[in-house]
């Protein structure tokens, strides 16, 4: 099992003021699974999200990831338990506008002291692999949404993690390109050892999913097996 | 650790505009500080020239004294006391005073002149024209080859020419350690000499310079002059009390302070601010990167080495700046006094870690407080 987590629970505020974002949910990862969180906005995907990816300590529950107790871990190791083992696509991206496409993708080689000049090398590699060969000197800000949506795939991918979490991956793109970068990752970066977790609420690519986990209120309301695809 | 450094490097330098800013206000600050306190340091080592020129390791002086050109007279017995006293090898009278040399074109031109013992001539200065027997020629005066030479239209060996009223001739040319500070022309002639030049009031002796036996009788010949009523100071303690009359008895080490620290606050404000709008330009990434697995520790080397390495930039392009200036003024203006000191530079270095470290200090509050949640729900 990729990813077991027990019970979770998270809240916002105190009192009155209290937000329940996530009330006692329980959730299983594959490896080799390829797993969607769908619900609407404010449901809690993004909380769950970030408590079973080492982000967000819970108020409640556990998380084992490959039978590591992730949240029984110090902040250092945390980090470095996310920085080996976890490969995160954010919904804005998040690249750094003065660094290179190719600098980006290498950051979490450089956070893991690899080699400047290594890190580089191996980055353009992974930029190849999402087709961006072309792009790797020119700064992010020159590229196209979906081009932009492929470095942070391929910064997530640079450091080989077990666990690829995505939140909302087509959000900002139009129909044919999400489609079409979700297609990639079901086909080319999802394997046998590796576990893919997608936010999202774009029905156009639930196809590509293995399963669906509904999310209302905070709460898992529905799993959906998606036998279509289902290898 | 140097990939890190690499990347706080890129995300620095790349950002053009806010790392010119940076530099800018840091090598303002730098350049303004060096250039007050290089003023102030030349200054003072001009104030205290003659002290340095003469090179007596003592100096009696009336206890009013506190700066070399101000002298007051003294009794002679002072420098009769002076030489009973045990430990004192020799003791000297010096002369310091003012006079007006008028030149062949008519005009006139204050002078300083000091006059040396007769008979020991101590305190004389290096010639590099002339012999200093020459001084008890008729008329002679040896003229001090510094800044202020040509004032007196740079006289070789023979030039005449008139002082307060009477015929003088250069029958040497010195070199010494130290230009003063007052920007006249200085002359040496034997203290009889200078006496009869130059009217005075009843005691014509400014300084009783004396050589100890050792160092070690300094403190007694100290205090035993002070019981006469005078004051004995080594020339360090002169030279010292010199500078803490411009320091503190005149405008001028006020001004001083109030200028650096006003660079100080200009360069910290230009800096810290530019710094800290470049860290919440940056804020976000640095809570991905947080996210993606960065520990806070090397976000903080991150940032102290950003604002180290601008720091220790503006440093460098500050002193060059500052260096090259003064260098251009004195090729311009060869009495410029400024010098710029190791205290100088230590306080200039200081400013900048100063303004470097406050500058990190709140973007790595700003960049340690970020949840890395925050970014991840965007
Ligand atoms: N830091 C926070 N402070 C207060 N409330 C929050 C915070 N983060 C999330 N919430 C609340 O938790 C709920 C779930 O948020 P989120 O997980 O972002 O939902 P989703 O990703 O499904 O849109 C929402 O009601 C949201 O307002
Ligand atoms: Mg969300």
């Amino acid at each position: 099992m990729a990813i077991e987590a027990r019970g979770l629970a998270k809240w916002f505020g105190d009192g009155a003021a209290r937000t329940d974002a996530v009330r006692d949910v329980s959730v299983e990862v594959r490896l080799g699974e390829m797993l969607y969180i769908v619900g609407p906005s404010g449901s809690g995907k993004t909380t769950l999200l970030s408590m079973i990816s080492g982000i967000l300590r819970p108020n409640a529950g556990s998380v084992r990831v490959e039978g590591v107790d992730i949240w029984g871990l110090d902040d250092d190791a945390l980090a470095e338990f996310r920085l080996h083992r976890i490969g995160f696509v954010f919904q804005d991206y998040h690249l750094f506008p003065r660094l290179s496409t190719a600098e980006n993708v290498a950051i979490p080689l450089i956070l893991r002291r690899r080699a400047w000049h290594e890190a580089l090398v191996e980055a353009r590699r992974l930029l190849g692999l999402v087709g961006l060969e072309n792009r790797a000197e020119l700064p992010p800000v020159k590229l196209s949404g979906g081009e932009q949506q492929r470095v942070a795939i391929a910064r997530a991918l640079v450091g080989e993690p077990d666990v690829l979490i995505l939140d909302e991956p087509t959000a900002s793109l139009d129909g044919e390109t999400g489609r079409s970068i979700v297609s990639f990752i079901r086909n080319d970066v999802l394997s046998a050892s590796r576990a893919i977790v997608v936010v999202t609420h774009d029905a156009r690519i639930s196809e590509f999913a293995h399963r669906i986990l509904v999310m209302e209120d905070g709460r898992l309301t529905a799993v959906r097996e998606n036998h279509a695809h289902a290898s | 650790m140097p990939g890190l450094f690499a990347l706080a490097y890129k995300l620095l330098v790349n950002d053009r505009a806010k790392f010119t800013a940076l530099l800018i206000g840091i090598t303002f600050a730098v350049f303004l500080i060096l250039q007050m306190t290089s003023m102030f340091a030349g200054v003072l080592k001009r104030a205290s020239a003659t002290v340095v020129n003469v090179g007596a390791k003592v100096w009696v002086m009336d206890p009013s004294v506190n700066n070399v050109v101000s002298s007051i007279g003294m009794p002679d017995y002072v420098e009769d006391f002076a030489r009973s006293i045990p430990g004192v090898a020799y003791a000297v009278p010096l002369y310091s005073g003012a006079a007006l040399a008028r030149l062949p074109d008519g005009s006139y031109q204050p002078v300083s002149v000091l006059g040396l013992d007769d008979t020991s001539l101590f305190g004389r200065p290096e010639l590099v024209q002339g012999r200093i027997e020459d001084i008890y020629a008729d008329n002679g005066f040896v003229i001090v080859d510094d800044s202020e030479y040509p004032k007196l239209g740079s006289p070789p060996v023979g030039a005449s020419f008139e002082l307060n009223d009477r015929a003088a001739r250069i029958v040497g040319v010195a070199r010494v350690a130290s230009s003063t500070l007052f920007g006249i022309p200085t002359l040496y002639t034997t203290y009889s000499r200078a006496v009869q030049y130059i009217p005075s009031t009843r005691f014509t002796t400014a300084y009783v310079l004396i050589e100890p036996k050792s160092p070690a009788d300094v403190p007694v010949i100290q205090r035993q002059i002070g019981r006469l009523g005078y004051l004995a100071l080594t020339s360090d303690q002169f030279i010292k009390r010199i500078a803490n009359f411009y320091t503190y008895k005149t405008g001028l080490g006020t001004n001083i302070l109030l200028m650096t620290v006003i660079s100080f606050m200009v360069g910290l404000s230009i800096s810290g601010q530019t710094f800290y709008s470049f860290i919440i330009e940056n804020l976000e990434k640095f809570g991905a990167l947080k996210a993606i697995g960065a520990k806070g520790r090397e976000l903080v080397l991150m940032i102290l080495f950003q604002a180290t390495f601008v720091s220790l930039t503006g440093f460098g392009l500050g002193i060059g700046l500052s260096t090259a200036l003064i260098a251009l003024a004195k090729m311009r203006l060869a009495s410029y006094a400024a010098v710029i000191t190791f205290d100088n530079l230590a306080l200039a270095f200081v400013m900048v870690i100063i303004i470097a470290g406050v500058s990190s200090y709140v973007g790595v509050r700003r960049v340690l407080r970020i949840e890395p949640f925050d970014i991840f729900r965007g």
